[in-house]
C-alpha cells in the first residue's frame, strides 16, 4: 500500500518523460510545419488551432520549433550532465575515499576550476577545439560541470568511508572498487540526484547563453535555450513564446526530477 | 588550529592557480586587447604597435609576475577599455554583488532549513506528496524565467519597485536592498527547493540508522533525538552543499543581474571578457574566486569541527 | 560535548544572521507599498536615456573607437566645424574660415569667448594641439586621422587665428576638421573628458550610467535640458521593462518588435541608422573570388522581403556602399540593379561551376540582433538557389580580430558606418591596398577612380567619380547589399525635439519638454 504510493513519483515521472520522449522522437521525423520555414502565418501571433504555441517574429511555427528544438536541447543537456556527473563522481570518489595526495592535488585543481568563471573556461575550450564544430558545446559544458559534481560527491564518499558497514565489508576482503561502486555509490544518490536535476536545468540555460560565444546550436536550427533567450526580449509582446518554450523546459526537468525522487524513495524503502 | 592554517595555505595556493589559469586562458582565446581597443580602426600594423605599447608582446610568465607583484602592492592595473584604475571601476560593483549573493544566501538558509526539517519529519501522505511536487517544480524553473515573471509582477503590475532604477547602495541602502531582494528571490527559489530536498533526504537517511532507531525505541522523544543526534550528522553534507550553493549563486547572478538591470560584478565580468580587458577580468576573477574558495574553506573548517573524522590528509 | 556545543552555536549564529538579514529586507519593503508611482510627473528638467550597449571605451574623443560612445559624446565635443542635420558643416569653435585662391591654405578665426567645460577659453594653441595629436597619433590609443597626412603646416597666427596648409587641394579636408578641440594642458580625457559642447561630462559608472549636465557657458544655442542620465541596459527585456516602469524617457535603436510593445506613454520617431548593412563577401576566398558567384548571390536575395520579414517593413534598401542620407552621393538607380531572379542566379552558379550550389558560412557578431535576424532570412533565401548557408555567431571582439583584421571568413553580415560625413569614409576602404579593405576587394578600375577623386578639385566631378565607384561595386557584386536600417526612437510623451543626422549621433541638446 505504502510502497505503491511512494512509487507514484516514479510513475508520474516516467509517464511525463515518456510522453515528452515520444514527442521529441516524433519531432525528428515530423512537425506540423517546417521548423525553419518563415511566414507560415502572421508574425508574433498568439496560440491558435493552426499554431498551437503561436508564431515567432519570422512567422515560424513555435510548436514545430519546440518539437525539433527539444530534441537537440535534450541531447545536449543530457550529455553534458552525463559527462559532468560521471567524471565528477569519479573524481569525488577518488578524492573522498582515498584522501591523501590524490585528494590534495585533485581538490586544489577542482577548487580552482569551481572558482573559475565558466564562460572563460568555455571560451578556452572552444579555442582549443576550434570554433564552429557542432558538438563543442557538449564537451565545453561537460567539463565546466565536472567540479560541482566532484565536490558534492566527495563529501558523501568521505563521510561514508569510515562508516561501520563499509569497514566490515573491507574486513571481509572486498576490493576498493567494489566497495566504491556497490556499497558507497548507491548511498550518495541523495546528494547526486538533486544535483543532476539542477544540473540538467543549468545545462539547458548554459547552452542558451553559450550560443553568443559561437558554440551551441546555431540559428536557424532550433534549440530551446536559444529560443528562450530570444523570447526573453519580447515577454510583454509575445508571452506565449517564452511560456511555450519555458514550460517545455520546466516539464523536461520536472519529469527527470520526479524519476529521481521516485528512484530514491524506492531505494530508501529497500535500505 | 594546525588544520585551519593548512586550509588557509591551500586557499592561497588555489588563488594562485586560479589567477595563473586566467592568465593562460587569455593567451589561448582568440582576439586580443589591442584589436579590441582599436575596434574597426584596427589594421595589422596598428595592432602590432599597440601590443608593443601595452607590453603584450612579452612572455606570459613575465606578464604574470608583473601582475602578481602589482597585486601584492595593491595595484590592480588600469582597465584597457575604460582606461581607469581597475579598482575604482569595480569597487562599487563588488559591494552590489556581495549584497546580492549575501541576501540570496540568507534567503536560502532561512527558508530552507526550517522547511527541510519539517518535511523530513513528515513522510507519506497527500500533503507530503504535494509538497514534494511543488519542490520538484521549483527546482525545474530557470532563475531568469522566475526573474522575468517576478519583475513583471512586482514592477510592471504592482509597481513595488521601478525596474531599471537601481538606487546607489551608498546613498539609498534601503532602496537598493529592496531592489536586490526581488533579484535574490529569483536566484533563491530553485536553490531553496534543492536544499530542502537534500536536507530532507539526509535527515531521513540518518533517522533510519540503527542508533536513532534504538534511541527512539528506548522511549526518547523523537524531536529531541532529531536535534541532538541526527542534525549533527546530517549537517556535514548540508554545510558542504551550502558552500557549493554560494559558488553557484555567484555564477548564476550574471543572468539575474541582466534581467533586473543590476550593475554587478557578474555582468562586468562578461563584458570585460568580451572586450579582452584583461586587467579587469583578472581582478574580477580573483575576487569572485576568493569569495567561492573562501566559502569552501569555511565549510571545510565547520565540517571538520562537527566531524573530526573529516580531517583529510591528517592523522586519520 | 564541546564539539556539539560548537555545532549548535554555529547553527544558531547562522540562523541569527539570517533572521536579522531577512528582517532588514522586509522592513525595507514596507514603504514601497505606500510609495505612489512617482516617475510620471517630472519636476526637474532632466531625462534618462536608455542605451543598449555599454560605453566601455576611452572617452577621449581622439581615442574612442566604438560607434556607441561616439554617438553620445557628440554632445560633449565639437571641432572647428560640426555637422548639421542636413549633412552640411557649420562653423563651431571657429567663427568663420577662408580658403586661399589655390585652395591650399585654410585660415580659421576662432569664435570669441568659446569656453571649455573647465572654464578656460579656447585658444588657437588648443586647436593646433588637437589637430596635431590626431595627425601624429604618437600617444597610445589615438586613432590616427589619415586624411591629416596632407597637412604641411599648421600654426597659430595669434590667439584666435589658425592657419592650415595642405599639400594638395581637397574638397573633403574640411569635413575632417570636425575632430574634437581639446585643451592642450589636460591629460585626463580618457576618464573625465573636457570639451566645448552644449553638455559637460559629469560622471560615468561602468555598465551602469553616464551623467551629462548642461554647460551654462556654451557659446551657441544652449541645451534645453539641465541634466541627462544615460542609463546602460544591455538586456533587451530589461530595457523594455525599464521603459514601461518609467525609468527611461528616451531610447533609440529599438526594433520594430520592441516598438510594438511600447504602449501609450511613448511616441516613436523614425530616422535612419546610417549604416551600410550588407552580406560582406571575402572576395579573395573561394568561391567568392568569382564574380558570377557573387552576382548569383545578389540575384538570390530579395532585400524588400528581408526588410518586411525581419524589420516589419522599416528600413531603406540600398544597392551599393552608400546610404540615402548622404544625399548627393547616393545613387538610387543602383538599389534595384539586382532584382530577385532565382533562374538567373542558378544559371550564373552553373556557369561558375557550381550547378548544385555550395556550402558557405555567414559569420555574424552575435550581439547585434538586427544582423543576426537578417542572416536568418538570408539563409532561407540562399537555400532557394541551392546554396546551403550556416550562421556562425561570434563575439564582436572575435569578429574584429578574425574577420576584420585577420580576414579569415567567407561572408559576414554587419553594418558599416561613416565616421565623418564624406563619401571617402565609406568608399576608400575598398581600394585594393587599403588596410581596412577587409573583403579583399581588388579592382584596378576602382583604384584608378579613387586616385582621380584624390586629384580632382571640382566638387561636381568628384561626386560623379564617387558615383562611378559605387557603380563599380554594384556591377562587380563586391557585396550583397541589403539596407540602411531604420532607427526607431521611443520618446516619452511630453518630450520633443528628436533630431536625426546623416551620421550615427544622438543630439541631446535639441530635446525638450513641450510647453
Amino acid at each position: 500500500m505504502k510502497k505503491a504510493k511512494l512509487n507514484g513519483y516514479l510513475k508520474a515521472g516516467l509517464i511525463l518523460t515518456a510522453i515528452l520522449t515520444v514527442l521529441i522522437i516524433l519531432g525528428f521525423f515530423w512537425t506540423p510545419y517546417d521548423p525553419e520555414a518563415m511566414m507560415t502565418g502572421p508574425k508574433l501571433q498568439g496560440p491558435t488551432w493552426q499554431h498551437l504555441m503561436g508564431t515567432d517574429k519570422f512567422g515560424r511555427d513555435i510548436f514545430s520549433r519546440v518539437l525539433r528544438g527539444a530534441g537537440s536541447t535534450f541531447t545536449i543537456a543530457a550529455s553534458v550532465v552525463a559527462i559532468g556527473a560521471v567524471c565528477g563522481t569519479a573524481v569525488g570518489a577518488l578524492t573522498g575515499y582515498f584522501g591523501g595526495m590524490v585528494d590534495e592535488t585533485l581538490m586544489r585543481l577542482n577548487d580552482a576550476l569551481t572558482a573559475f568563471p565558466s564562460i572563460l573556461l568555455a571560451l578556452v575550450i572552444i579555442s582549443i577545439l576550434g570554433p564552429g564544430k557542432k558538438y563543442n558545446v557538449i564537451v565545453a559544458l561537460g567539463l565546466v560541470f565536472i567540479p560541482s559534481f566532484a565536490r558534492v560527491t566527495r563529501t558523501a564518499f568521505a563521510a561514508l568511508r569510515d562508516v561501520n558497514y563499509v569497514k566490515s565489508v573491507r574486513l571481509m576482503g572486498a576490493s576498493n572498487g567494489r566497495i566504491l561502486l556497490v556499497h558507497i555509490l548507491p548511498n550518495t544518490m541523495s546528494v547526486l540526484l538533486p544535483a543532476i536535476t539542477i544540473g540538467f536545468n543549468n545545462a539547458v540555460l548554459a547552452e542558451a547563453s553559450m550560443s553568443f560565444l559561437g558554440i551551441g546550436v546555431t540559428p536557424p536550427d532550433a534549440s530551446l535555450g536559444y529560443m528562450l533567450s530570444e523570447a526573453q526580449g519580447m515577454f510583454v509582446a509575445a508571452p506565449w513564446y517564452a511560456l511555450g518554450t519555458g514550460i517545455t523546459i520546466v516539464l523536461l526537468v520536472f519529469g527527470v526530477g520526479l524519476i529521481g525522487e521516485g528512484l530514491q524513495r524506492r531505494n530508501g524503502e529497500v535500505a | 588550529m594546525k588544520y585551519a592554517a593548512k586550509r588557509i595555505a591551500m586557499l592561497l595556493l588555489t588563488m594562485v592557480i586560479v589567477s595563473l589559469l586566467a592568465f593562460v586562458a587569455f593567451d589561448l582565446i582568440s582576439g586580443d586587447p589591442a584589436t579590441a581597443m582599436l575596434g574597426t580602426e584596427a589594421t595589422p600594423e596598428k595592432v602590432a604597435a599597440l601590443r608593443e605599447q601595452l607590453g603584450l608582446d612579452r612572455p606570459l610568465l613575465v606578464r604574470y609576475g608583473e601582475w602578481l607583484l602589482g597585486f601584492f602592492t595593491g595595484n590592480l592595473g588600469v582597465s584597457y577599455s575604460y582606461r581607469q584604475p581597475v579598482w575604482d571601476l569595480i569597487a562599487p560593483k563588488v559591494l552590489v554583488t556581495l549584497c546580492l549573493s549575501g541576501l540570496t544566501f540568507v534567503l536560502i538558509v532561512v527558508v530552507s532549513i526550517p522547511l527541510g526539517l519539517r518535511s523530513a519529519r513528515s513522510s507519506g501522505g497527500v500533503l507530503d506528496g504535494a509538497r514534494t511536487m511543488v519542490n520538484q517544480l521549483c527546482m525545474a524553473v530557470p532563475p531568469f524565467f522566475t526573474g522575468i515573471l517576478l519583475s513583471w509582477l512586482f514592477s510592471t503590475l504592482l509597481k513595488w519597485f521601478v525596474h531599471g532604477k537601481f538606487p546607489s547602495l551608498t546613498e539609498d541602502f534601503g532602496g537598493a536592498v529592496k531592489y536586490l531582494f526581488f533579484a535574490a528571490l529569483a536566484l533563491a527559489i530553485p536553490r531553496i527547493a534543492m536544499t530542502v530536498r537534500m536536507l530532507r533526504s539526509t535527515v531521513q537517511g540518518e533517522m533510519q540508522k540503527d542508533y536513532v532507531r534504538t534511541a527512539i525505541s528506548r522511549g526518547n522523544d523523537r524531536g529531541g533525538v532529531l536535534y541532538r543526534h541526527v542534525l549533527k550528522n546530517a549537517l556535514v553534507p548540508v554545510v558542504t552543499f551550502l558552500a557549493q550553493t554560494m559558488a553557484e549563486i555567484v555564477a548564476s547572478s550574471i543572468v539575474v543581474e541582466q534581467v533586473f538591470a543590476i550593475p554587478g560584478l557578474g555582468r562586468m565580468l562578461v563584458t570585460s571578457i568580451s572586450n579582452r580587458d584583461y586587467p579587469t577580468v583578472q581582478a574580477i576573477v580573483v575576487i569572485l574566486a576568493f569569495w567561492v574558495v573562501l566559502a569552501g574553506t569555511v565549510a571545510d573548517l565547520i565540517n571538520q569541527r562537527i566531524d573530526p573524522r573529516l580531517r583529510l590528509g591528517g592523522a586519520a | 560535548m564541546k564539539k556539539r556545543l560548537t555545532a549548535f552555536l554555529l547553527l544558531a549564529a547562522l540562523l541569527c544572521a539570517a533572521l536579522t538579514g531577512c528582517g532588514g529586507g522586509s522592513t525595507e519593503q514596507t514603504p514601497a507599498e505606500k510609495e505612489p508611482s512617482t516617475p510620471d510627473a517630472p519636476v526637474a528638467n532632466e531625462i534618462t536615456v536608455g542605451i543598449a550597449q555599454d560605453l566601455d571605451d576611452s572617452l577621449d574623443p581622439h581615442k574612442t573607437v566604438k560607434a556607441g560612445t561616439r554617438e553620445v559624446m557628440f554632445n560633449v565635443f565639437e571641432g572647428l566645424v560640426k555637422p548639421t542635420p542636413d549633412g552640411d558643416l557649420t562653423p563651431a569653435v571657429a567663427e568663420n574660415y577662408t580658403v586661399s585662391e589655390d585652395r591650399l591654405t585654410y585660415t580659421f578665426t576662432l569664435r570669441e569667448g568659446v569656453k571649455f567645460h573647465n572654464g578656460d577659453t579656447v585658444t588657437a594653441e588648443d586647436v593646433v594641439y588637437s589637430i596635431n595629436r590626431c595627425a601624429a597619433a604618437t600617444e597610445t590609443g589615438i586613432v590616427q586621422v589619415e586624411a591629416f597626412s596632407v597637412i604641411q603646416n599648421i600654426a597659430a597666427a595669434d590667439e584666435r587665428t589658425v592657419t592650415i596648409t595642405i599639400a594638395e587641394p581637397s574638397n573633403e579636408f574640411l569635413s575632417y576638421l570636425t575632430v574634437a578641440v581639446l585643451p592642450s594642458d589636460y591629460d585626463k580625457q580618457d576618464t573625465a573628458p573636457i570639451g566645448t559642447g552644449p553638455f559637460k561630462f559629469v560622471s560615468r559608472a561602468a555598465q551602469d550610467s553616464m551623467v551629462l549636465e548642461k554647460f551654462d557657458e556654451y557659446w551657441g544655442t544652449p541645451a534645453n535640458l539641465d541634466k541627462v542620465t544615460l542609463k546602460i541596459i544591455e538586456n533587451a527585456d530589461s530595457l523594455m521593462m525599464s521603459l514601461q516602469s518609467g525609468a527611461i524617457d528616451l531610447c533609440s535603436h529599438l526594433t520594430s518588435t520592441q516598438v510594438a510593445q511600447l504602449g501609450d506613454d511613448f511616441n516613436v520617431a523614425e530616422g535612419t541608422m546610417n549604416l551600410v548593412q550588407a552580406m560582406y563577401l571575402n572576395n579573395a576566398e573561394k568561391p567568392f573570388d568569382d564574380v558570377r558567384v557573387r552576382q548569383a548571390l545578389c540575384y538570390a536575395v530579395d532585400k524588400q522581403a528581408i526588410i518586411d520579414i525581419a524589420f516589419d517593413g522599416y528600413g531603406s534598401p540600398i544597392g551599393s556602399s552608400m546610404y540615402p542620407a548622404f544625399g548627393k552621393y547616393f545613387d538610387d538607380s543602383l538599389t534595384n540593379y539586382y532584382t530577385k531572379d532565382v533562374d538567373k542566379a542558378k544559371a550564373l552558379l552553373a556557369d561558375a561551376g557550381y550547378p548544385n550550389g555550395f556550402e558557405m558560412t555567414i559569420t555574424v557578431p552575435s550581439n547585434y540582433k538586427p544582423h543576426m535576424d537578417t542572416a536568418e532570412v538570408l539563409v532561407q533565401q540562399l537555400a532557394e538557389i541551392g546554396v546551403k548557408a550556416t550562421i556562425q555567431p561570434i563575439e564582436w571582439e572575435s569578429w574584429v580580430s578574425d574577420v576584420y583584421v585577420g580576414r579569415q571568413f567567407q561572408s559576414t553580415v554587419v553594418g558599416v558606418d561613416a565616421s565623418t560625413m564624406t563619401a571617402r569614409a565609406l568608399l576608400e576602404r575598398f581600394t585594393s591596398t587599403y588596410g581596412k579593405n577587409f573583403i579583399n576587394y581588388n579592382s584596378a578600375d576602382y583604384d584608378a577612380l579613387f586616385q582621380q577623386v584624390l586629384s580632382s578639385s571640382d566638387d561636381a566631378e568628384q561626386t560623379s567619380l564617387y558615383k562611378q565607384m559605387e557603380q563599380n561595386l554594384t556591377e562587380n557584386a563586391a557585396n550583397v547589399y541589403i539596407q540602411d536600417l531604420a532607427d526607431l526612437v521611443a520618446v516619452r510623451k511630453g518630450l520633443e525635439g528628436v533630431t536625426f543626422y546623416p551620421i550615427y549621433v544622438l543630439d541631446l541638446a535639441t530635446i525638450r519638454y513641450a510647453k
